[in-house]
């Protein structure tokens, strides 16, 4: 193999510009997690260890062909399925949730690939579809997205269950929901906060009324909010400079290189450091909507849509809750924050965009 | 057909899709959007705010308390002082089970009964976060066991502390005072006059006798360390700091071997002393007999020793030099005199017949002298000499209340000395003395809604009656006496000395006025005061064998009434019901330098308690002469009836 064809191999199938901005924000993550840490290398390099394995696995799915892709939809969607039910009925209750399988070797957290699974699988059947759309499609669809939902909700996982929710959402949106429904379903949904209010566990109202006044619970739930808060205030237009956050080197800051990993930028890097990292992200969702436009088929239109479209959601509910006006939901900043399996699940859906986009031509439309 | 429908079909779709794509681009856009909004003002609006949070989150201030101020005599001793302890302290908030953990505590350091008290006590009254002491003064061998255990003890610690003490115990009681643990109260008035932020990290106030009434002074200028410290309150690294002031040194007019001499020949009589050097003000001696050991108070009294002295009968707590109010009796009768003189009333060489008994014109009431059978005929001067009774009956009545109010308020009866006792007061003055009475028109109106009649005049002139005085005021007016009218405010405190600018304040030193008394009136009443003292007097023994002359006058404050016809027996009434016995006196009688009242209650007459007090206390201040040990009753019946 000449060098070129090495070359070729390499970056065949690969999209450079989605490659870039997600490098962006992957060295970025690594530079924040070692001022997170502590000015420590421990996190930066397991961070980046996970990142080689997500890229990797990015690659090879970008190297698969889009009707491989569709098949493994339902199989996906089968086994997240039945790894939920299993969650439910046998998984390991830690912090008070049920959300861990352990299959001897290693736990597994099946709502992850759920956030694949479930708009794969949506995406799948109205293909499938296609040529006869109807509101019972647009119902059973719905239904694809609620049974899992539901049992990630029970276990309880709220923050990943809306966001599953809305990356399915988004599939029933762009395969053209008619616009009375999305109303129906919007006013029902208001109608049926107080219901879900009463179901919901004490911890979770909690989180919610914090972010009213983080103030009445300073020690407690509203500690992490308020500290968060504190920090991105504090980091003023440019930042406290690199390496020299007070909230964060001095322990005021929780979970700083995971959830609240933007906390950490923010007071180091400031306003003009949150500009760039909002244009990152900008570019890398201006990208995926592009890809979205170009996609040749019904499939990958709303495979490309949904995730370009969750992908810019988590990022606004990750720096929402940071910076005090989402509640906690437990969401990490993607691409940034600590952690190999968001890191994955995210890399996989990238994998798919970069798929969607070198493999339209060899599809026929 | 089929096949254009189809493709229409796709446009349409097509068309429809990229319309939903531009609803999702608006829709992050909004997103975006509302990121923007909420960063700007988060980072640039509201910066400021959030940066003085952030400030206050990582930067700690600890309070360095300054070393209070020493307390010194005249001569330098020290009366109270600070020496550096260990002690054994327990933060609540970490202790979960805090019986428990004293219990196991025991087991390796003494905890005795008393301190677990004193620790429950602590516990009602302790503010937000603090340690408290279960014990104190630990012996090094204590610290060495317990540190090798600590492990076993969360939220206990040894800590190294300044504590107060007072050497000298209960003879200074009354004088010194004590601090104690700063108490909601103490907070409370701390933080109405803007002192509290000074008092961050002190524990102790004063809280009586000069420890309360110099308290800005002694307490000093709380020092700052500003240490950057982590989310877990560990102090990362020193930021700056300001170091504390100590207290200023107070050195007081006070003489402790004097006081010592004072207390001790007590005896085991209850009463007061108080010691004036008349040419300045300077108090030499402020003796309240019983005392109290003031240094149990200072971390906190146990319930039980408290409900002791609080309950006595003795009342150990109260300060009589300062606070007991008692009838003058016969010591009023050298400013009786002085009254007559000064109205024209008397004159010198006018004398009256005494029988043993003064009638009011036109009633028929007996007002009786203390000698059965009178003392014949009486001038001024031997009225003063021998107390005679029914002169100053006369006296008084011719007088009137007015003049004698008039008078008496000259020489600081019924008023305030201004001595610095007590409570301090914003305009600088001090809050801790009783008033005495003075009687009046006005006041007996005021007071039982009754006019004055002539009757109540009569005992007024050999002080009882309503009249009432405190031992300091009657040094106080004896010292003006004895500096021919000219009256200097009785100071305890001489000098304030700061440390830091080694500059030393001096405490009043001017006269505050002078009476303008005549001269000829002074050295009668003057002469007949050193009669007292020679053969002849009432408190002949006072004098006896004295290289110096003394001035002095006896008296007796009765504490029950007598009816009219019953006679007083000294060994019939239950002891508590006898009489106070009063003396006053200053020496040498021609250049005093001292003056003094002193105050026996229950004594009995004053030639044969009060003075022989008095006695010692002159030999040692003039003579440097320290008596032997001896109870003051062995002089008893030494002297004439008063």
């Amino acid at each position: 193999m000449t060098r070129r064809q090495l070359w070729q191999f390499l970056t065949s199938h690969i999209d450079l510009p989605l490659l870039l901005g997600v490098s962006l924000l992957l060295s970025t993550s690594v530079l924040v997690l070692y001022s997170a840490d502590n000015a420590s290398l421990s996190q930066p390099i397991n961070q980046m260890r996970n990142i080689a394995v997500a890229l990797t696995c990015m690659w090879l799915v970008a190297k698969l062909p889009l009707h491989y892709l569709m098949r493994t939809a339902v199989p996906v969607y089968v086994l997240g399925m039945v790894l939920l039910i299993g969650v439910a009925l046998f998984g390991e209750i830690s912090h008070g949730a049920r959300r861990w399988l352990s299959l001897g070797v290693m736990t597994i957290q099946p709502s992850e690939l759920m956030k694949i699974g479930v708009p794969l699988m949506m995406a799948w059947y109205f293909e499938k579809n296609e040529a006869t759309l109807t509101l019972k499609n647009y119902l059973v669809a719905a239904l694809l997205l609620l049974l899992p939902v539901a049992l990630i909700a029970r276990q309880p996982d709220l923050g990943t269950a809306l966001l599953i929710s809305a990356s399915g959402f988004y599939v029933l949106f762009l395969a053209g929901l008619s616009w009375r429904l999305i109303g129906i379903m919007f006013v029902s949904g208001l109608a049926s906060a107080p219901v879900l209010w009463s179901v919901l566990h004490d911890y979770q109202r909690h989180r919610i009324l914090m972010l009213f006044d983080p103030s009445q619970d300073a020690l407690g739930n509203g500690y992490h909010t308020i500290q968060a808060t504190i920090a991105v205030g504090s980091g003023g237009i440019l930042g406290k400079g690199y390496l020299n956050g007070t909230q964060t080197h001095l322990d005021f800051l929780p979970e700083r290189t995971t959830d609240f990993i933007f906390a950490v930028y923010s007071e180091e890097f400031g306003l003009i450091g949150n500009l760039i990292l909002l244009s990152m992200y900008a570019f890398v969702v201006v990208r995926g909507f592009t890809i979205t436009g170009n996609a040749s088929t019904y499939f990958t239109r709303l495979m490309a849509g949904s995730i370009t479209l969750t992908f810019a959601t988590y990022a606004f509910v990750n720096m929402g809750m940071v910076s005090g006006i989402l509640p906690v939901v437990g969401v990490p900043l993607p691409l940034i924050s600590y952690g190999g399996t968001s890191m994955l699940t995210l890399l996989l859906g990238f994998g798919m965009l970069m798929s969607i986009e070198t493999h339209k031509k060899l599809v026929k439309t | 057909m089929n096949k254009q429908a189809e493709f229409k079909n796709h446009q349409r779709e097509i068309f429809h899709f990229q319309l939903r794509l531009v609803v999702s681009i608006g829709f992050v856009l909004v997103l975006l959007a509302i990121l923007l909004v909420r960063l700007v003002y988060l980072q640039g609006v509201r910066h400021s705010y959030y940066q003085t949070l952030a400030e206050s989150n990582r930067i700690y201030i600890i309070p360095v308390v300054p070393n209070r101020g020493l307390i010194l005599d005249r001569n330098g001793v020290e009366l109270a002082r600070n020496y550096s302890g260990y002690t054994l302290e327990i933060n609540p908030n970490k202790t979960a089970d805090l019986d428990a953990t004293i219990n196991e505590l025991s087991k390796l350091i003494e905890v005795s009964q008393k301190d677990r008290k004193r620790f429950k006590k602590l516990l009602t009254e302790s503010r937000d976060f603090e340690t408290l002491m279960i014990r104190s003064r630990l012996s090094d061998e204590e610290v060495a066991r317990f540190a090798a255990q600590q492990y076993r003890f969360p939220g206990v610690e040894i800590k190294a502390r300044l504590f107060r003490d007072y050497p000298f115990g209960e003879k200074t009681s009354h004088l010194i005072g004590y601090i104690g643990r700063i108490n909601e109260s103490d907070m409370k008035l701390l933080e109405d006059s803007d002192l509290d932020a000074n008092y961050r990290g002190s524990d102790y106030i004063g809280k009586t006798g000069l420890e309360q009434s110099y308290e800005s002074e002694l307490h000093g200028t709380t020092g700052m360390e500003q240490v950057e410290v982590d989310a877990n309150g560990r102090a990362v690294r020193k930021l700056s700091s300001t170091t504390p002031v100590s207290g200023n040194t107070l050195a007081l007019s006070i003489d402790v071997k004097l006081q010592e001499i004072a207390e001790q020949s007590f005896g085991n009589y209850r009463g007061a002393l108080v010691a004036i050097d008349p040419n300045n003000g300077d108090v030499l001696a402020f003796v309240s007999k019983p005392g109290y050991d003031p240094n149990p108070f200072i971390d906190g009294i146990d319930a039980q020793s408290w409900d002791e002295l609080n309950n006595s009968p003795d009342v150990p707590l109260n300060n009589r030099a300062l606070r007991g109010q008692y009838p003058p009796g016969s010591t009023i009768k050298p400013f009786m005199a002085l009254a007559g003189l000064s109205f024209n009333t008397r004159m010198p060489e006018q004398t009256i017949g005494d029988s043993g008994v003064y009638y009011l014109p036109g009633s028929s009431r007996q007002y009786r002298d203390w000698k059965k059978g009178g003392h014949g005929s009486v001038n001024l001067f031997k009225a003063i000499t021998v107390s005679c009774d029914t002169y100053f009956y006369g006296l008084a009545t011719e007088l009137g209340i007015d003049n004698i109010f008039n008078y008496l308020s000259r020489f600081g009866f019924g008023k305030k000395t201004g001595i610095d006792m007590g409570k301090r007061l914003e305009n600088g003055e001090f809050d801790g003395e009783s008033l005495g009475l003075l009687p009046s028109k006005e006041w007996k109106m005021k007071r039982y809604q009754q006019i004055w009649y002539p009757g109540d005049t009569v005992s007024i002139g050999i002080g009882q009656g309503y009249s009432l005085v405190t031992p300091l005021q009657l040094a106080f007016a004896t010292a003006t006496l004895a500096n021919n009218g000219v009256a200097y405010k009785p100071h305890l405190v001489r000098e304030v000395r700061s440390l830091r600018s080694s500059e030393n304040r001096f405490i009043a030193k001017d006269p505050i006025y002078d009476l303008n008394i005549d001269p000829a009136h002074l050295d009668l009443v003057k002469r007949a005061m050193v009669a007292v003292t020679q053969p002849g007097g009432t408190a002949v023994y006072a004098s006896l064998g004295a290289p110096y002359q003394i001035a002095g006058k006896t008296g007796t404050a009765q504490v029950i009434a007598m009816k009219q016809n019953e006679k007083y027996d000294a060994e019939k009434i239950d002891e508590r019901h006898r009489d106070h016995a009063w003396f006053i006196a200053y020496a040498p009688a021609e250049h005093p330098k001292i003056a003094l009242a002193v105050l026996v209650e229950n004594g009995g007459h004053g030639g044969g308690t009060a003075a022989p007090i008095a006695r010692k206390v002159l030999d040692y201040y003039l003579l440097g002469k320290v008596p032997k040990p001896l109870a003051a009753a062995e002089v008893k019946e030494a002297s004439e009836h008063d």
